[in-house]
Order: structure tokens, then C-alpha cells, then sequence
């Protein structure tokens, strides 16, 4: 789907393959029953096919296939949609992003080469409210204690697999102003719940911190710097989470497709219809710009453009609001046999509506797009 | 300068000093010609806007920058999609000759480039690049546009030449054109497909009647032309006698490029910066109206300018698709589809955001006249072009490869039923 340069299309080929083998969907109906659904071998064997290398630089141990590792992480994320692929995609690589971007040399060498290596998992406690009125709301607050070390206390909600995770990303309210902290999940005072959501391979915990006392080195980032690279986490995340859509609902409208053709109704296939011929149009329609702005994003991403967060904004104020209601409409087009459990097209489903929810709603980043409009409006009158 | 090709750069650059020097700023204000908000008033600022566009046209001409990828010996520069295209982003806060880019260079310049004769081509096309030649598309009849194919203007040999009755309809721009293209019907006694043919003539010509025919929002932009024993010389024949359907593909093609990627258009993409419906000029209204900072507002002016951004990202990536063969051209259709549903939604933003204010206003209020008057012909971006339904049948029918659907207009053309008000 997104790749386009030859390294890419390697890239797409491989872990197309292996996803394909470790995920069926067999596979995926026998981990909705388990508690975790981490598999530390096939992570480190994921990582050694790239998937964890790709947003951060050479210099910090990393390495893109195209030049542009947002794009190459497209490529990954969208085969993870394609096969509702369970694993710690999103935390690890926003968590390298931000240590390979304004991480100590330590936090590099340690917990970076980790997540690089596929030793380890990232997650990011993400409490960010994307476009909201006022700013963020912050629920982590950070207390100086002496030498420059910090006290972190406060409930980080919906942190996608902070159980089997070494490092946290949260950031808290400090006296110098919002601060990114790498917070250690085996920390004393760190304390996880699991929680129950839609998605059947992914899991989530709420993370409290009770008192987490950290050394200086904790920090990610100057003090008062955490809401600029929050944003900047949220503008890869859109790009990995609109890609990762994409590909779930290419496979919702693949299997639909077919089975518009083999399904009779009055002695004829459903899909000789013009009405459904022409939902089926509006679908592939959409998918077709779906993929193009989520690409796009990543593109102005990868190049550093000025209009990057406009891109990001408008893919995934897009793809959010459409990508549900394409599977949707692939769920009514199968009439019955849509609403079951037995149907794979649960799986692609569960997944578009964790990524269109539960970081920012395609609301919100319209919000966050017209914020931006708004701004350059007033400076051009 | 040298044999060797001048690199986009070097043109881009060109071209930027070029156009500091010699084209007037673009209007924010202006409104675009068919949303004008005195109805009296649009057929005299659409007569000057045309005579503005052909003078832009003749000015790009004499600067080297008409027709970038038409071959030389026709007038244009021989260059590349890619200069077009970095042609058009120098473009950026120019005014341009936008109203006169569809229907004279595509389809019409398109199709002559790629089917005319090579005496038809240096007859024309150099005229349509220094804006002598406006043209016009004589294709939908009162009794369908849809199904072109079913065309009962009819032309009869006589000689050398051919003679055209029937009645055209929902031309845009005819009063204004130079010469049309127009579908005609050759022979009734083969199937539909196969008894058409495609001619060209002045609008001018003797039997020519042309009618202005008046839109909902006021607008008198479109005609309805009737022709009455036309005389049409057989060297303006484009294509072969009774090979129009084949003409018609491309001249179908190269109007769905509307919507974006065509290599023949000189535009800087939005002009929609004064469309009343982009993002920022419903930000806008928005300021104008005191309710900016309406988290509901922003919502609507966000979602707005991501159409427009998904519009713009799925022209580069389809046509870069279709180029490398990884769709094939059919996927055109898409992006029909898509602008057209886009268009019609932005368009409802505007009205949502303005509200009260544009349905009723002070006289002379052009912005928000355009919002209320957009509206009601908000359809429009649906149906022009070809519509969006028909645009479905393309992508299901032939990129989905569903089945076809059944139709009943085999046989003789003669014997296919026509409906009570076709006559
Ligand atoms: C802005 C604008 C500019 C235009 N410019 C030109 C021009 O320059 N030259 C020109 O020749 N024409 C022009 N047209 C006409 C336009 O091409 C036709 O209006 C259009 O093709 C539809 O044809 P029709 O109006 O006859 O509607 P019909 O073909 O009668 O269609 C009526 C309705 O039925 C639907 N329909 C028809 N057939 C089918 C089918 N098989 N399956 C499903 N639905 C179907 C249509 O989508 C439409 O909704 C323009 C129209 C507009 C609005």
C-alpha cells in the first residue's frame, strides 16, 4: 500500500511474510483469550526486519530504507492494520522518536539501544487532548527533590501495553514548565490495572504513579519544552495511526468486495446492484484518498516541511471520520453474518475504532487543521 | 538557450521573475464569475472577467509560458507535466486565466493534440494558447448528458461537407466560445456506439443559435445552442466518420482531469482561496461573524481544509498511480467522485458557519452572497463533468470490475427507446 521506493517494497514484502505467518487469524481468535498478548521473540525478530529503527536517526542507531522512516513506518503500520497485528508498534516507536530526538546520550545508549534492538518495548502515556480549547490537561505532576531529581506522581489513563513495556514516556507539570519524563515501569511506586477495551490482541493498563521518585537523568528534553514535542509525537502518531487504518480497511473492502461477488440475491450477485456498486465506489473512493493524505503526511513529515502538522491533522481528521464507516458499510453489505463473531471483519473493525478514538477523534484534529487555518487567516488580514 | 532542456528549477526560477513582471496580483475579493451577487450585474462581469482571462492567456503566450507541454511547432513549449506542475505552484497569488482552462485546453486542446489532424492542430491550437480561441463543449442534448452516446443531433454528408441539426444544452460558456466541439450522430441504422461522429465549427456559424439559459443563483453562463442545417467543412471532422465513441473516450478522459493532475492546465490549484468555501475563507466569515473561536466553527473550517488537502494529496498520488500503470485510467473517476462529494460538503460548511447572514444580506455583500448563492447551486460540482453517479458506475464497473449493468440500447440506434419527453 504505502510502499513506493524498491527498499520499501522489500520492507513490505518481509514483514508482509512474517506477519502472515505469525498473525492468522487463528492466531489472533486465541490471543482475544489471553491476558497478554506480547510475544518477545517475534518483537526482536520484528525489530530485526526494521520496525523499530525507522524514526530514529543513524547517528542515535537507527536508519530509514527510504530516506524518509516515517513513510517506511507506513508501511509497517498498514500491513499491522491489514492483519490486526498485535504488538507495541506505536508506543516504541514514538518513545525511540523522542529519546533519539532529545534524549541524554545515556537514555540513548541504554534504553534507546534497547527499543532499537527489540530488547525491550516502549509505551507513551499519551494524556494528551489533541485540539482542545485551553490547551492540554495534564495529570501527571513532577516535584523537584534534591540533586535535580524528581517526584512523579499522578494516573496516566489508557497506556497501550504498559505491562510488558520497560519504559513509560509520560510528561508532567513542573515548576520550569511541562516536562517529559522516561519513567522506568518496574519503578517502586509504579503501579498498573489492566483495562478492557474493543480491540482483541491489544491491551491496555492505567498506569498511577504513587510518589515515582526519578534521578536527574530522567528528564527527555529541556524543562518547559513537553508541549512542542507532545505535538511532535502527535504528528508521527497521526501519521502511523492513519496508515495503520488504511490498511485495516483495505482488507474490510478486499473480502467485501469478493463477497459482493459470490453472494446471490433474486438469481443474481449482490455486487450486479447498482446500489451496492455504488457504495462500494464511495468506498474504494475513500480508501483511495485515504491513503493519499495519510502519505502525504507522512511525506511533509519525513522532510521537516512547515505544513507538516497540517498534513497530519487533515489525514487523520479525515481518515478517522471515514476509515470506521467504511468497515461499517462493509459490515452492512455482508447483512447478518456482518454482526458476528465468527466473521473475521470484527477484527479490522475493533481496530479502526481504537485508532479513531482513543488518542484524538477525527473531531479533534479538525479542530487542531482549523486552529492552524484560523492562525494564518489572522496573520494574512 | 541550448537544445538541452531547461531543468524545472531553472524554469520555476524563470518563471517566478517572469511573473512578478508581468501578471497583475491575484483578487481575493473578486468572487468567482458564476456566484456574482447581482444578478444583473454577472452578465457584465462575466463579459469583462473573459476579456481579462483571453488577455492573461495572450500574456502567458508572449512570456514563453503557454502551453507547457504542447509540442513547439503548435505554439507551446515542448517541456514537461513536471514544469507544468512547477509552473502552476509559481503561480500562487496571480491572477490567471482560470475561467477559460476547461473545455478550450481540456478536453478540447487535448483531444485535438492526440486525434486532430495535423492541419486541424495548426489551425487551432496556437490560437487557443494565445487565447484567440475560446472553445466550447457541444455534448449533452436536452435529452440526456449522461448517456452521450445516445446523441440525436445528427449530421448528413453532403459533399465535402456536413450538415448539423439538433439542439445542444448546459454548454458552459457558449456565448463567449469561439468554436465548439460537438458529438453529432452519422448513421442511426448501426448501434449507438457506432454511428457517431465528431465535428468542430465556430459558434458563429450560420444556423448557430445560442441561448442563455439561467442558472438558480442568477448566473446566465450556460446555453442551450440550437442548430439548424449548419454547415460544417469535412477537413473540422475529428476523428473518423462514425468512430466518434472512440474520440469520445478521450474526450470523456480528458474532461474527468478536471478535478486535478491534467498536464494542459495552468492553474494555481486553488483559486479557491476566493471560493467561498476553502478553509480559510471560512475562517473568514468566521472572524467576520465574531464566532472564530467557536470550538464548532474550527471543527467546520478544519474539516473543510482537510477535503481540500485530501483532494489536492489524491490528485498527486492517482495520477502518479496512473502514470506508472498502477491504476489504470479509469481511476480518474475518483478523483471526479471525490471532488464532487468534497465540493458539495465544503460548501455546506459555509453555509453552517455563516448562517442567517447568508441567506439574507445587505446589497453588494459579495461574500456573503457568494456563500448563499453557492449554495443553492451546490450541486453543480456533482453533476458537471460528467455526475457523480456516473462517475460510480466507472469505478465499480470498470477499476471494481463488477458486473455491468443491464441496459436495453442494443440494435439499431433507430429502435432504441427514447422516452416520452426525448421525442
Ligand atoms: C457546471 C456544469 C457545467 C457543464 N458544462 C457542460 C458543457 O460545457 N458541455 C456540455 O455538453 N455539458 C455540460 N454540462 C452538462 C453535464 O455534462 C450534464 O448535466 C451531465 O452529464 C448530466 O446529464 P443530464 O443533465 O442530462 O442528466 P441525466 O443524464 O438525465 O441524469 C439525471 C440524473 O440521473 C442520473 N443517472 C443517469 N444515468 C444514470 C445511470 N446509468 N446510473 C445511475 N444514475 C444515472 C444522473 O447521475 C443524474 O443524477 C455541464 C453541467 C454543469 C452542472
Amino acid at each position: 500500500m504505502f510502499a513506493t521506493t524498491p527498499d520499501q517494497e522489500l520492507l513490505e514484502r518481509t514483514t508482509a511474510r512474517f506477519l502472515e505467518d505469525r498473525y492468522p487469524v487463528s492466531r489472533l481468535r486465541e490471543l482475544a483469550d489471553r491476558t497478554s498478548t506480547f510475544d518477545p521473540a517475534v518483537w526482536r525478530e520484528g525489530a530485526a526486519l526494521g520496525w523499530t529503527s525507522l524514526l530514529v536517526a543513524e547517528g542515535a542507531g537507527g536508519g530509514s530504507v527510504s530516506g524518509n522512516g516515517v513513510a517506511d513506518l507506513q508501511v509497517v503500520a498498514s500491513l499491522f492494520g491489514l492483519h490486526a497485528a498485535p504488538g507495541p508498534l506505536l508506543g516504541t516507536n514514538v518513545v525511540a522518536a523522542a529519546l533519539a530526538r532529545w534524549g541524554t546520550p545515556e537514555q540513548q545508549a541504554g534504553p534507546l539501544a534497547a527499543l532499537l534492538a527489540g530488547e525491550a518495548a516502549g509505551a507513551w502515556g499519551h494524556a494528551t487532548t489533541v485540539g482542545a480549547p485551553g490547551g492540554r490537561r495534564r495529570v501527571v505532576t513532577a516535584t523537584p527533590a534534591a540533586d535535580g531529581a524528581v517526584v512523579l506522581s499522578g494516573s496516566v489513563a489508557t497506556v497501550e501495553g504498559a505491562a510488558e513495556a520497560t519504559h513509560l514516556l509520560v510528561t508532567a507539570d513542573a515548576p520550569g514548565g511541562p516536562s517529559q519524563h522516561l519513567v522506568p515501569l518496574d519503578a517502586a511506586g509504579v503501579s498498573l490495572t489492566a483495562l478492557r477495551g474493543v480491540d482483541l490482541t491489544r491491551r491496555y493498563a492505567r498506569v498511577d504513579l504513587h510518589d515515582v521518585a526519578l534521578p536527574a537523568g530522567s528528564r527527555v528534553g529541556a524543562p518547559g519544552e513537553a508541549d512542542e514535542h507532545d505535538e511532535q509525537l502527535v504528528d508521527l502518531l497521526a501519521a502511523v495511526l492513519t496508515a495503520e487504518m488504511v490498511g485495516a480497511v483495505q482488507r474490510a473492502f478486499t473480502t467485501t468486495l469478493e463477497w459482493t461477488v459470490d453472494r446471490y440475491s433474486f438469481g443474481r450477485p449482490l455486487g450486479s446492484y447498482q446500489a451496492i456498486k455504488h457504495r462500494l465506489a464511495d468506498a474504494r473512493t475513500q480508501l483511495e484518498a485515504s491513503e493519499a493524505v495519510a502519505a502525504r503526511a507522512a511525506e511533509a513529515l519525513g522532510a521537516g516541511a512547515p505544513d507538516g502538522r497540517a498534513w497530519a491533522s487533515a489525514a487523520m481528521a479525515h481518515v478517522a471520520a471515514r476509515a470506521p464507516e467504511i468497515v461499517q458499510e462493509c459490515v452492512q453489505l455482508h447483512g447478518g453474518i456482518g454482526v458476528t463473531y465468527e466473521l473475521d471483519l470484527h477484527l479490522y473493525l475493533r481496530r479502526v475504532v481504537v485508532d479513531s478514538q482513543l488518542y484524538g477523534s477525527a473531531t479533534d484534529f479538525a479542530r487542531r487543521l482549523g486552529r492552524l487555518v484560523a492562525d494564518d487567516e489572522g496573520r494574512a488580514a | 538557450m541550448s537544445d538541452e532542456q531547461e531543468s524545472v528549477e531553472e524554469f520555476a526560477a524563470r518563471a517566478r521573475t517572469w511573473l512578478a513582471a508581468n501578471m497583475p496580483p491575484a483578487d481575493p475579493t473578486a468572487g468567482y464569475f458564476s456566484f456574482h451577487e447581482d444578478p444583473a450585474d454577472s452578465q457584465a462581469h462575466a463579459d469583462r472577467r473573459i476579456a481579462v482571462c483571453r488577455d492573461l492567456q495572450a500574456r502567458l503566450f508572449d512570456g514563453g509560458f503557454a502551453g507547457i507541454c504542447v509540442p513547439r511547432q503548435y505554439g507551446g513549449q515542448a517541456l514537461t507535466p513536471a514544469h507544468q506542475a512547477a509552473f502552476n505552484r509559481e503561480l500562487r497569488g496571480y491572477d490567471h486565466p482560470l475561467e477559460i482552462q476547461v473545455s478550450t485546453f481540456i478536453p478540447c486542446m487535448a483531444v485535438l493534440l492526440e486525434l486532430g489532424t495535423e492541419d486541424q492542430k495548426l489551425r487551432h491550437i496556437p490560437k487557443m494558447l494565445r487565447g484567440e480561441e475560446v472553445w466550447a463543449q457541444f455534448l449533452s442534448e436536452p435529452s440526456g448528458g449522461s448517456d452521450a452516446a445516445g446523441a440525436l443531433t445528427t449530421a448528413v454528408r453532403d459533399g465535402d461537407q456536413w450538415v448539423l441539426n439538433g439542439s445542444k444544452i448546459w454548454t458552459t460558456g457558449g456565448w463567449y466560445s469561439d468554436w465548439a466541439m460537438c458529438l453529432a450522430r452519422t448513421n442511426w441504422d448501426v448501434e449507438k456506439h457506432r454511428g457517431l461522429t465528431v465535428f468542430s465549427f465556430p459558434v458563429s456559424a450560420e444556423g448557430v443559435d445560442v441561448q442563455h439559459i439561467q442558472l438558480l443563483n442568477g448566473s446566465r453562463e450556460f446555453c442551450q445552442e440550437f442548430l439548424t442545417d449548419v454547415v460544417v467543412d469535412d477537413r473540422d471532422r475529428i476523428g473518423e466518420v462514425d468512430e466518434g465513441w472512440t474520440v469520445m473516450g478521450r474526450w470523456l478522459y480528458h474532461e474527468r482531469t478536471v478535478a486535478g493532475g491534467s498536464p494542459y492546465v495552468t492553474t494555481a490549484g486553488a483559486k479557491s482561496a476566493a471560493l467561498p468555501n476553502d478553509g480559510p475563507a471560512i475562517a473568514a466569515l468566521a472572524r467576520r461573524g465574531g464566532n472564530l473561536d467557536d470550538p464548532a466553527v474550527l471543527e467546520a473550517v478544519g474539516e473543510a481544509r482537510a477535503l481540500s488537502m485530501v483532494s489536492e494529496a489524491m490528485v498527486g498520488s492517482v495520477s502518479r498511480k496512473m502514470a506508472s500503470g498502477a491504476l489504470p485510467q479509469h481511476a480518474a473517476a475518483m478523483l471526479r467522485l471525490f471532488s464532487g462529494t468534497a465540493t458539495t460538503r465544503r460548501t455546506t460548511l459555509a453555509l453552517d458557519v455563516a448562517g442567517h447572514e447568508a441567506v439574507v444580506w445587505e446589497p453588494g455583500d459579495e461574500q456573503l452572497a457568494s456563500v448563499g448563492l453557492g449554495y443553492l447551486v451546490r450541486q453543480a460540482a456533482q453533476i458537471g463533468g460528467g455526475t457523480v453517479e456516473m462517475a460510480r458506475n466507472v469505478i465499480s464497473e470498470r477499476l471494481l470490475g463488477m458486473p455491468r449493468e443491464q441496459r436495453n440500447d442494443g440494435g439499431p440506434f433507430r429502435d432504441v427507446p427514447r422516452g416520452p419527453a426525448a421525442g
